[in-house]
């Protein structure tokens, strides 16, 4: 009897040995959480789609989609600042490149790096320097996996009402104020749509591009460029100009509503990212180049000012494993192909199927086209040149200028702001 | 002794659970919010694992005097307009209601459903059915017109018109004004009605008053170094319909128990002395409901102090004519990270509502003991 139970013992520790064995030597498995924002339209699509061929191909591992929903992202960050306090990571969660992922999670050292993805994968040759550049520190080390490239100025109009109404698009923020807007008001179009206090910010950030140029607008991040200056009130000028000739319900609309107003043939003119092509294209079912067009904001011709989504390993995660070879999967062509044509964004890694018509339509050839040639700047509304305490700051300082006008406030107060969230140093 | 020593342990232990949890997860926390206040902690340095550092008060000196914090500062104005004028408009509408219904109204119930229904949703469903209602270019401007009127051009929430300026820096002033208006008025009515000594000691305090008010220097109090306009901002008027249209329905539930409390005795005793309905609602049953005015105050009161969802589904967050301090506190804290601004707003917060239910909790207290 007790000779048997002996053997059932040895048995079943054999089993036991055997299957973690089994374990050890197979792929990583289990559980990796992704912890994002999308959680509507294509974006929310696009990675449904990449977790569904993931799978096919690493069925062991399952892909947790967890996101939080609304604030654009404010409310994620709430949840994601806590959980990080709180000993409780994510296995991977979403973040734009440059100072949201730099200024907080970088510098204070809650990240792996991903030097040895790169390596295996040959990311750094497939990867654009630049980019590179915004998701490293000093030393070179890379902390996240790009998937997408937005272009944030961009000027979208409608080429027949264009037409109709007699007016091309303005080369320069000075002609749009001096020309076009007063010839469109006198037809009672209004001349350019805008939306809530980010869409503002947003407006705000081409506009100083186009009026800055490149060198002063970078001037503004890295510390060389004085807020104060006379350039830099001018630009809050021009903003206040070109509000004059934007709808007076602006802070009762979404970016979605402004867009709209233009296919709807109400506006003339809005300045949004390129997920503009999404709404147009997927919900509006519009034709790019004859439903809808688009040009660089005036003044920023051969300027891409970009903005890209993130993944990073936080440390301390609970399936690191398994989470490598899923953020493998996210910077791959093939996955990039999968996510990008549904959510409507440029594929960050450049062996991408980009002159695939199928995939990406008439305006991502043109934008890639931009993408490989123009000189490439950071979008500000877009966490990518500012870390957040910046960006929070400022949006209350474009709220108050939007109601008060006052450029010499606005220019000075964010001059504070810069100083106090230690910018440029 | 031992049977009397437990008589008073056992309903000790048995609290004692819930009491421990009360001082950690209630006390504890604003205590600890306290002093996160008076640091200098944020997101970056928590993460880093380092200390924060101990800064005193600077926090709040940054909020009321800070140019970076005029937003804080425009919330405290919002907020006490919109208190006052929400609990002045559901009170009156609650009542009113409360009123009609006590009439013998045929289908009664039905009715009290109907007020009390807009109660059993969030604050969130209701700021996004108003936002669509008072979207200017849709919603009630052009609902208007299907019934032949022009359309409205209001601006609702949206609107940048200001009643009631006022600089900043006169604040100071403003309010002792005020407070000396409110205790002549009270000196003149003590004395008038009941000749009573208070009106002695009252006068006294509006000497005292009027002196500060024209031997001290009140451009001395100047908090800020530049003028900051504020003022009564009409795109609160869209908040306060929201709200009221949310709380007048229990306002009415809270009022109608409360008539229907009354004795009818009182009533007819009232009629046999030949009052009129009007005189035996001013001066029976309004007096009579003083007990619930005071409690619906209150809860309409913390409610309208710590508002923070229906404000930020209507008005998108960054509107700063309808901005309370609950939304930049979460901005402050989770958006700017900065963890230590943020709890020195909460903790004013707190100051705020507690001025609302200290009050409330001393008179029942004394109540009890009488």
């Amino acid at each position: 009897m007790k000779s048997k139970s002996k053997i059932i013992l040895i048995f079943i520790l054999f089993i036991l040995g055997l299957s973690s064995q089994v374990v050890a030597q197979d792929d990583p498995s289990g559980d990796v959480e992704v912890f994002t924002w999308w959680t509507g339209g294509g974006e929310a699509h696009g990675l449904a789609g990449m977790i569904e061929a993931f799978s096919k191909i690493h069925p062991d591992i399952n892909i947790v989609n967890a996101t939080v929903a609304g604030g654009s992202g404010v409310n994620f960050k709430a949840v994601l600042v806590s959980r990080m306090l709180g000993g409780d990571p994510p296995d991977t969660f979403q973040v734009h490149a440059g100072q949201e992922l730099n200024a907080l999670w970088v510098a204070a050292g809650r990240m792996e790096p991903l030097n040895d993805l790169y390596e295996e994968n040959g990311w750094f040759e497939q990867y654009p320097q630049g980019l590179i550049d915004l998701i490293s520190d000093e030393e070179g080390n890379v902390y996240s996996v790009p998937v997408n490239i937005h272009r944030s100025n961009l000027m979208w109009y409608v080429p027949a009402n264009l037409e109709a109404w007699g007016v091309t698009a303005p080369a320069s923020w000075e002609e749009f104020v001096t020309t076009t807007c007063p010839t469109l008001q006198e037809a009672g179009i209004i001349p350019i749509s805008l939306g809530q206090t980010w869409t503002q910010v947003h407006l705000w950030e081409s506009v100083a591009l186009g009026e800055l140029g490149v060198e002063a607008y970078n001037g503004l991040w890295n510390g060389t460029t004085e807020w104060t200056s006379p350039e830099v009130v001018a630009t809050f000028d021009r903003l206040g100009q070109i509000m004059d000739c934007a709808n007076d319900d602006m802070n009762a609309l979404s970016h979605q509503d402004a867009l709209l107003m233009v296919t709807e043939g109400r506006a003339a003119f809005n300045v949004m990212g390129d997920w503009a092509v999404s709404l147009y294209t997927v919900d509006e079912g519009l034709e790019p180049g004859v439903g809808f067009a688009w040009v660089p904001s005036p003044g920023t011709d051969g300027v891409f000012m970009m903005l890209s989504d993130t993944f990073g390993l936080p440390k301390g995660g609970p399936n690191p494993e398994a989470t490598r070879v899923w953020l493998s999967y996210l910077g791959s062509a093939e996955g990039q192909d999968i996510f990008n044509p549904l959510k409507g964004s440029l594929p960050a890694n450049t062996t991408a199927d980009i002159n695939n018509p199928e995939l990406y339509n008439a305006y991502f050839q043109a934008a890639y086209a931009d993408w490989t040639s123009n000189t490439i700047v950071g979008s500000l509304a877009h966490g990518l040149v500012a870390p957040q305490s910046f960006l929070d700051g400022f949006y209350a300082i474009m709220a108050a200028f939007q109601s008060g006008r006052d450029s010499l406030t606005a220019s000075s107060n964010a001059a504070v702001l810069a100083l106090q969230t230690g910018m440029g140093r | 002794m031992s049977m009397k020593l437990r008589i008073n342990v056992l309903p000790f232990m048995v609290l004692l659970p819930s009491l421990i949890l009360m001082a950690v997860f209630v006390y504890g926390f604003i205590g600890w919010t306290g002093y996160t206040s008076a640091t200098d902690s944020n997101a970056l340095q928590q993460l880093s694992g380092q200390p924060a550092r101990y800064v005193g008060l600077k926090n709040y000196e940054d909020l009321f005097t800070g140019r970076l914090n005029a937003r804080f500062r425009i919330d405290l104005v919002n907020i006490f307009f919109f208190t006052v004028l929400f609990i002045l408009v559901s009170q009156i509408i609650g009542f009113g209601l409360a009123v009609l219904l006590d009439q013998n109204v045929k289908g009664e119930g039905i009715f009290r459903s109907i007020f009390l229904f807009p109660m059993a949703l969030s604050f969130v469903v209701t700021g996004t059915v108003w936002q669509w209602l008072f979207s200017p270019n849709s919603g009630l401007n052009t609902l208007v017109t299907y019934i032949g009127l022009p359309q409205w051009k209001i601006r609702w929430f949206i609107s940048e018109a200001q009643l009631l300026e006022f600089h900043w820096n006169d604040l100071a002033g403003i309010l002792i004004k005020i407070l000396l208006g409110i205790v002549i008025f009270a000196a003149l009515l003590y004395w008038s009605r009941w000749r009573s000594q208070t009106a002695a000691v009252l006068t006294g305090i509006a000497i005292l008053l009027i002196s500060l008010l024209t031997f001290s220097d009140l451009d001395q109090l100047t908090a800020l170094e530049f003028e900051e306009n504020h003022g009564f901002n009409l795109a609160l008027i869209a908040v306060v319909i929201a709200a009221s249209w949310q709380m007048s329905g229990y306002i009415m539930a809270m009022y109608l128990a409360g008539i229907r409390g009354i004795p009818d005795e009182l009533r007819e005793a009232a009629r046999v002395d030949g009052a009129r309905e009007l005189h035996i609602y001013r001066h029976i049953i309004v007096p009579l409901l003083r007990p619930i005015t005071l409690s619906a105050v209150i809860v309409q009161g913390h409610i309208s102090l710590k508002i923070f969802d229906l404000v930020f589904t209507l008005g998108g967050g960054d509107n700063l004519f309808i901005d309370m301090p609950g939304i930049n506190m979460f901005f402050v804290t989770f958006r700017g990270n900065d963890f230590a601004r943020g709890a020195a707003i909460a903790i004013i917060m707190l100051i705020m509502i507690a001025f609302v239910i200290v009050p409330y909790l001393v008179i029942s207290l004394r109540g009890e003991v009488e």
